[in-house]
């Protein structure tokens, strides 16, 4: 262990390699590119017939597999490939040995339509209800894949026999906070001294029709079908819901004086993190953003840094009516005036709700912000909602030094979670 | 043995399972009769036995009937065991400790509606046009509110709203090592200071067909009538028993619990977790690993054994192997297999026998035998106490448990 200490007298955390997968292509280079240039992943759903469905859009990811996989499959291979680019770019360990702990956010799992059907054909009404004869003919099935994949760890276990990573896997959820949770978690390892290094990665292959039904009977989509890239439009007053979305994002997490010492490029530090929960109700925060506001104080206070520190938001904004309004309000109550001068973007207006690896995903983003000094646009963003009077870089990204973050994922059942993301300390 | 300001202590615990409903009923099957007050279930969910929840009074920890509406029957066992936990703790209604008390659940997913998927499979087979038909019913048939009975994350969400646990919040997934990661996280997290108040558990319903048929595909669960875990895992494949349970426990840093004058059960003294590809003998040479680290802290004692064995014959054979070598050799003594008379609860598998450990080593005694093949032996009571969980799938952990002092 080094010395570098935070002002809590902790090791430092920093990050030596990220790796994003989005409905905007494969890499942090062409996803950047798109993202600045203002982009759309989002397009009509082509994996599965929408009718009946009062939304058809959304940011899968289809560049990948020809024909519709399982969930967990996709999400598999998404946080594989997102992880492989962040674990090259890092240059720890060896193929196969990362020297350190595994910090993943999946989605759940569970069997889905096409394999239960498989299960029901050809099954005889005599022999009980449908699910008494879908466990008669699982009985008789030996497909360890099929078996595997409906597993809560199996995700999570492949990307660790795969990485070779330390130790027993944790794979989490915190609904859409579940990325920046898994970030925390490996930030609060490295802290302990109980790894070196982290491997974390937030990934999201589920839009499948159960999926999009779910949401939809929450009214938390948007129903703008008619111009897929136009959907997404957080902060607008035109918003009128998320827009699901696929992809992963994942980044090597080491103690900086570790990543120093073996001549690895720092991209960032991870400066602070913080987490509150919210007791009001299971879809909808506290109205008057208590717990946001308290999540991001905490945060704050975490990494030792004052409001004036904070040069960019990259915000949750979702786009759904009731996130931008009490996240712009809880903003305005911690940063005050300054909330005016403040230039906060949703990648979500382009990418989508990438749901379990949203986190992770715009935490890299947020590296990339510091990184290029180039702050990505919101788009879509026509109609101002005169009760946020925020600076959502309007459509076109802007070109401003950024060296501090704040990024934030809330999520349902009170899930309220903020990073602060930091230039390497000069 | 030394007492620290960051020692891990359990000052509350929570439990439900067939044998019952809080520590007295558990004491009592476990420690005093050697048996079930609750006949296992064989009928409804034939081939397979699984162990009932006893029935519960959801009002007393679950008082709005919203609330009760909100949420399926595997979060109403895991709210409702996290305020018997609360409680126990002295925390319920503490509103100051409980907005900055930390929480980590480990959970699978909740229940399907059984019957939408049944009327559903049974349409497609005649419909003209299936993909259509698969949307236009799951369109209308769904209950809005069901799918927040069904995301992992929403035990813990609907904790936060019925308890007020409102500090951090976190859901581990992955069967039983989630229910190991969580106690292990929250642990070192006291040992490194960072947090001195958590809440760690999980629940589990068996009584729902939706996971027998996952659990089905693994040709993990055993069939016919119930045996001891020991007998299940001697010959052929053997095959666990899942049981409803649920498990919390309040753990506390020493110098929290000393500042609000609350006793302890027993001090967590370490938590591990490993994994491995389950080839033959690489389970019980993760274990092997685990208690040489653990053994650093015996002093002299030779600790008893909570047992996960699940009764599936591969791991079930490699652990009592790895228990009866070690027993030989009088480094251990005294295990049990609780799966016997509580079958496994997954995610609140090792949750659960924490807890166990917990509540002999607070009362300074130990559980009966409850198996007669050889390996369950009547033993002294511990002053230290291995628990351990051997997912039916994969992952492995470990916990060692004492005396608070």
């Amino acid at each position: 262990m080094g010395k570098t200490r935070d002002h809590l007298g902790r090791p430092v955390v920093a990050v030596t390699g990220m790796g994003v997968v989005s409905s905007l292509g494969q890499g942090v280079d062409d996803n950047w590119a798109a993202l600045t240039a203002g982009k759309s992943g989002i397009h009509r759903i082509t994996r599965f017939p929408t009718d009946h469905m009062r939304t058809t859009i959304a940011g899968t990811v289809d560049f990948l597999f020809p024909d519709e996989v399982r969930s967990p499959v996709l999400s598999e291979r998404l946080a594989r490939l997102a992880a492989e680019e962040a674990v090259s770019e890092s240059g720890i360990g060896a193929p196969g040995d990362f020297p350190g702990m595994l910090f993943m956010a999946v989605p759940p799992v569970e069997i889905e339509w096409p394999a239960r059907r498989d299960f029901f054909a050809g099954t005889e009404a005599a022999t009980g209800d449908a699910y008494d004869r879908m466990i008669q003919s699982v009985l008789q099935l030996n497909d360890p894949d099929t078996y595997e994949f409906a597993l809560y760890g199996c995700v999570a276990d492949r990307i660790a026999d795969h990485f070779g990573t330390r130790g027993a896997p944790i794979g989490l959820s915190t609904a859409c906070a579940s990325g920046a949770s898994a970030i925390q978690l490996g930030v609060e390892a490295i802290r302990r001294g109980d790894t070196e290094a982290a491997l974390v990665i937030g990934t999201d292959g589920s839009v499948r029709i159960e999926g999009l039904v779910r949401f939809s009977l929450l009214s938390a989509l948007s129903t703008n079908n008619e111009d897929p890239e136009k959907a997404s439009r957080p902060f607008s007053k035109d918003r009128d819901g998320f827009v699901m979305a696929e992809g992963a994002g994942a980044l090597v997490l080491e103690d900086y004086d570790a990543a120093r010492a073996r001549g690895a490029k720092i991209l960032g530090i991870v400066r602070g993190i913080a987490e509150k929960a919210d007791d009001f109700h299971r879809t909808r925060s506290t109205p008057d953003g208590k717990p946001v506001i308290a999540a991001i104080r905490q945060a704050l206070e975490d990494g030792g840094a004052a409001i004036e520190d904070v040069d960019h938001v990259n915000a949750h904004g979702t786009g759904t009516p009731e996130n931008d309004k009490m996240e712009a309000m809880s903003l305005e109550a911690v940063f005050g005036e300054r909330i005016k001068s403040l230039p906060i973007s949703s990648n979500k207006s382009m990418i989508g709700h990438t749901l379990t690896a949203a986190g992770a995903i715009e935490a890299v983003f947020s590296l990339k912000t510091i990184l290029s000094g180039v702050v990505p646009p919101t788009i879509n963003y026509e109609t101002p909602d005169p009760s946020i009077p925020l600076d959502v870089v309007p459509n076109v990204a802007r070109n401003a030094p950024v060296s501090m973050v704040l990024s934030n994922s809330f999520g349902f059942g009170g899930q309220n979670a903020c990073l602060l993301i930091a230039a390497e300390p000069a | 043995m030394s007492a620290a300001a960051n020692d891990v202590l359990v000052t509350g615990i929570g439990l439900i399972s067939s044998l019952g409903e809080g520590l007295d009923a558990h004491w009592q099957a476990l420690a005093v009769d050697g048996a079930s007050p609750t006949a296992p279930e064989t009928e409804k969910f034939k081939p397979f036995p699984v162990f009932p929840m006893v029935p519960l009074e959801l009002d007393r920890q679950i008082p709005r009937r919203a609330d009760q509406r909100q949420m399926e029957t595997w979060q109403r066992l895991g709210t409702y065991t996290a305020g018997l936990a609360l409680a126990d703790a002295g925390l319920a209604g503490d509103l100051e400790r409980l907005a900055r008390m930390d929480m980590v659940v480990a959970a699978g997913g909740g229940e399907r509606d059984l019957a939408v998927d049944g009327q559903i499979l049974e349409g497609l087979e005649t419909a003209a046009d299936p993909a259509s038909f698969l949307n236009e019913h799951l369109a209308n048939d769904l209950r809005p509110t069901l799918f927040l009975a069904q995301l992992s994350n929403l035990l813990a969400g609907n904790i936060s709203i019925v308890h007020k646990v409102t500090g951090s919040s976190r859901t581990f997934m992955g069967e039983e090592i989630a229910g190991v990661s969580a106690v292990e996280v929250a642990a070192r997290r006291i040992a490194a200071g960072q947090g001195d108040l958590f809440l760690v558990g999980a629940a589990y319903n068996a009584e729902r067909k939706d996971m027998l048929l996952s659990l089905a595909m693994g040709r993990t669960l055993w069939q016919g009538a119930p045996k001891t875990v020991w007998q299940r895992g001697s010959g052929g494949e053997g095959g666990m028993i899942t049981g409803s349970a649920g498990a919390f426990l309040v753990l506390e840093s020493r110098a929290h619990a000393e500042a609000r004058g609350r006793a302890a059960y027993a001090k967590l003294t370490g938590v591990l977790s490993g994994r491995s590809r389950r080839r033959p003998g690489e389970a019980a040479a993760v274990a092997s690993r685990q208690f040489d680290e653990l053994s650093r802290h015996f002093g002299g004692f030779t600790p008893a054994v909570l047992s996960g064995a699940n009764g599936i014959a591969a791991t079930t054979a490699e652990e009592r192997a790895l228990w009866e070598d070690l027993a030989a050799d009088e480094r251990v003594a005294g295990i049990r297999a609780t799966q016997t008379l509580i079958g496994n609860a997954i995610e609140a598998d090792f949750p659960i026998r924490v807890a166990l450990a917990a509540l002999a080593i607070g009362r300074r005694g130990f559980y009966l035998p409850t198996d007669d093949t050889g390996i369950e032996r009547p033993a002294e009571t511990p002053s230290k106490i291995l628990a351990t969980s051997w997912g039916f799938w994969r992952g492995e952990g470990m916990a060692l448990v004492e005396a608070a002092g």
